[in-house]
């Protein structure tokens, strides 16, 4: 009986012992080397895997700047200045520093301003009711209510506000990683410079009728009359297919195209209330569905 | 036993109102707007402009590749505009505005009423006065039918099979075609057999039509190598693939077309089409449209002028009902809801089917308990529960593994599905996104 177990033990050790030998020398034969700064590069990131950066998660991040001779083309939107600086720290290299951005929804057609026509009654989501129609108001280019950017949102950063059937970015969560922009089938989301205090302008509409038409459809569309091309002192607005486009590195924030839309589609977020001029009732409205906007 | 194909199919209530009501044609709209792209591949080119006069079958819109379809005016009159009008795919797409004045036809179009029996043009004729006329497939998918009957080197084709099948519930424009028009559509039909050059021809048609049947059967004696073949009645019998496997017991492989088995597929409207553009040189211009729906006072089938606006058609169907909730364009199981009255009738219009609210809601979305109805109702053997996780999860390999682009989207899954799950919506969805990355990829 004891031989049986004496014979098993030392068959199944020496057994154990040949395996291990075997395996030291084929895992030498055959190791990958790997970079360890690529562990301690992930680590500095963000970990958020939100793709942000155009590669599959913050390891596929930190293999390819690991790998290449120059970072500068790199930028990982969440982590921002600081985890580049951090990067670039590691690798010895130089990282370019970026002005944050901020995402922010084009469209202030709300139950409200723009009226329903018709009931969609199909899946939830924003693609697929665009592969189908327009959409349930008049405006084919406006916000669809769906909430697909809500969906792939990872920061929890955009909501849908009930009330006005829009969604709303909360600019502190924001990372502008560009998924909602993505999402989005009507390309209504747009990453902006996140300015001092947040504070920015931008036409608020991405409508492409003509101004009766889209008009009509929406009581606060851009109409295309080209106002604000005209009172912007630096040239930074354009018009295309009746639709106005602040550019954002040229905008001084002025606050002058704001005053002139007669329809309202150019929002102002997060500047101190204006002083009262007489028969400004208009002005004071606008600056109120901004704030508004950004509650 | 009757013949049906072997895979899934389903069988929703038949609500065939309009079966016995003749085609009766509909007075002339005021104005007429007709898309340019009313067919699957390249939109046409329009040669018309703002203030040039047209009569009804002159050419106003050019076929702008192989894969594309001649456009003819409907009406005569003044071109008003040529813009973006809201059309049944429920977006603004341009159109040709004609305003009508009179009816006055070009020349070449022969009017007469009296059948021509003789056919006296070669094979490559016959084509190419196809292409001229502008047609396309008419049962609903808007294929130009020149393409179709241009087969490849190399193909063999030995049966040419009609479709009289119309499986949708509801539709019955090509049933009363096949009862009023068969002896033209017989002669549409010898007309694509010389086409093709093959000498056999099947019709099939569902069982729920025994007046066409009868009246097929008793015609066809006159015309060798044409049969008539009665159908179970099952839903999607009207899919070419499902009505190939039904009337020669051939399958058609996963990507490949009826060519690959030696069928080609018409629609009987198409067949009764080329008919009039061959022997009566007439262009495409004017299609039959059921208008139909339980509320509906007087469910009618009209001949229509191709850019009518619904509205019209529902004018003459006694108007639009009181409780309306959705206005389908096509039939219930396929078709789609359009999203105002202007939308003009196009080449694919089938059907108009209104719905009162109370029909036309969804069922109130459950969870799925992975019960396989969808599965088991499949008639191309997929499991729809499944491609739709997929392409909600957007895992395009997977999905294109499970075999998404061999859905023909005949929402056999969606109707029979307890749960009321939207399945055919994600699966369309995930079918578009893996078709652009084959497109891609091929390039």
């Amino acid at each position: 009986m004891s031989t049986t177990l004496l014979f098993t033990i030392i068959s199944l050790s020496a057994l154990g012992a040949i395996s291990a030998i075997i395996l030291y020398f084929v895992a030498q034969k055959f190791k990958v080397y790997e970079d360890p700064r690529i562990d301690l590069v992930t680590e500095a990131l963000p970990a958020a895997n939100c793709g942000g950066c155009g590669y599959p998660g913050c390891r596929g991040l930190a293999e390819a700047m690991v790998k290449a001779d120059d970072i500068s083309s790199f930028y990982c939107p969440v982590g921002g200045n600081d985890v580049m600086a951090t990067v670039a720290k590691i690798l010895g290299k130089e990282a370019i520093a970026k002005e944050p951005l901020v995402a922010v929804v084009r469209c202030s057609g709300s139950f409200a301003k723009r009226p329903r026509l018709n009931e969609y009654d199909g899946a939830t989501s924003c693609i697929i009711s665009s592969s189908l129609y327009s959409g349930e108001t008049g405006c084919q280019y406006g916000c669809l209510g769906m909430g697909d950017c809500v969906a792939v949102c990872k920061f929890d950063a955009i909501y849908m506000d009930k009330e006005t059937g829009l969604p709303v970015v909360i600019d502190d969560k924001c990372t502008a990683c560009g998924a909602c922009v993505k999402a989005c089938p009507n390309r209504i989301i747009e990453l902006r410079k996140k300015n001092k205090k947040d504070r920015k302008i931008f036409v608020s509409c991405v409508n492409k009728d003509k101004g009766g038409i889209a008009k009509k459809a929406c009581e606060v569309a851009c109409i295309g009359c080209g106002k604000c091309v005209k009172v912007c002192p630096y040239e930074a607005i354009t018009l295309e297919n009746f639709l106005a486009y602040i550019d954002p590195n040229k905008c001084k924030l002025c606050r002058k195209c704001v005053e002139e839309c007669p329809t309202g589609a150019i929002l102002e977020i997060n500047f101190p209330p204006r002083k009262e001029k007489e028969g400004d009732a208009e002005n004071t409205e606008t600056s109120k569905t901004g704030k508004k906007e950004n509650e | 036993m009757l013949k049906t194909f072997a895979k899934g199919g389903v069988h929703p209530a038949e609500c065939k109102y309009s079966e016995d009501s003749r085609i009766e044609i509909l007075p002339l709209p005021k104005t007429v707007s007709i898309p340019i792209a009313q067919h699957i591949g390249a939109p046409a080119k329009a040669i018309v402009a703002k203030g040039d006069k047209v009569k009804v079958g002159d050419k106003i819109a050019e076929s702008s590749g192989f894969v594309s379809a001649n456009i003819h005016s409907s009406v005569s009159g003044t071109v008003a505009k040529i813009d973006d009008i809201l059309d049944s795919t429920g977006y603004k797409r341009p159109c040709i505005v004609i305003d009508v004045e009179g009816d006055e036809w070009n020349e070449t179009i022969d009017r007469s009423p009296e059948l021509r029996r003789e056919i006296n043009l070669t094979d490559k004729e016959i084509i190419a006065k196809i292409n001229l006329a502008g047609i396309v497939g008419l049962g609903g998918a808007t294929f130009p039918s020149h393409v179709k009957l241009s087969i490849p080197d190399g193909k063999k084709i030995n049966v040419l099979i009609i479709n009289g099948v119309e499986c949708e519930p509801y539709l019955t424009s090509d049933h009363r075609l096949m009862v009023e028009k068969a002896e033209e559509m017989l002669v549409g039909i010898q007309i694509l057999m010389k086409a093709l050059s093959v000498n056999r021809a099947l019709i099939g048609i569902e069982n729920n039509k025994p007046d066409a049947i009868a009246h097929l059967t008793n015609l066809v004696k006159n015309y060798p190598g044409i049969e008539v073949h009665a159908l179970k009645v099952q839903y999607p019998q009207g899919g070419e693939k499902q009505l190939i496997k039904a009337l020669i017991n051939r399958e058609v492989p996963s990507g490949g077309l009826p060519l690959d088995v030696g069928a080609v597929v018409h629609n009987v409207g198409t067949a009764f089409a080329v008919y009039e553009a061959t022997q009566k040189n007439k262009p495409l211009f004017e299609r039959v449209v059921t208008v139909t729906g339980q509320l509906v006072s007087k469910p009618s089938n009209l001949l229509v002028r191709i850019g009518t606006p619904v509205s019209n058609l529902i004018e003459a169907a006694g108007g639009l009902p009181e409780d309306t909730g959705k206005i389908i364009n096509g039939g219930p199981m396929m078709g789609k809801a359009v999203n105002s009255l202007e939308v003009p009738v196009t080449k694919g219009t089938s059907g108009i089917l209104i719905m009162s609210e109370s029909e036309s809601k969804r069922k109130k979305e459950a969870t799925c308990i992975r019960c396989a109805k969808c599965v088991s109702a499949c008639p191309q053997g997929l499991e729809p529960y499944l491609l739709k996780k997929q392409a909600q999860l957007e895992k395009n390999d997977t999905l294109e593994q499970s075999g998404v682009m061999d859905c023909i989207e005949c929402g056999s899954c969606s109707f029979t599905c307890p749960a009321g799950l939207p399945l055919l919506d994600y699966i369309r969805l995930g079918k578009s996104r893996v078709s652009k990355i084959i497109r891609s990829r091929k390039q």
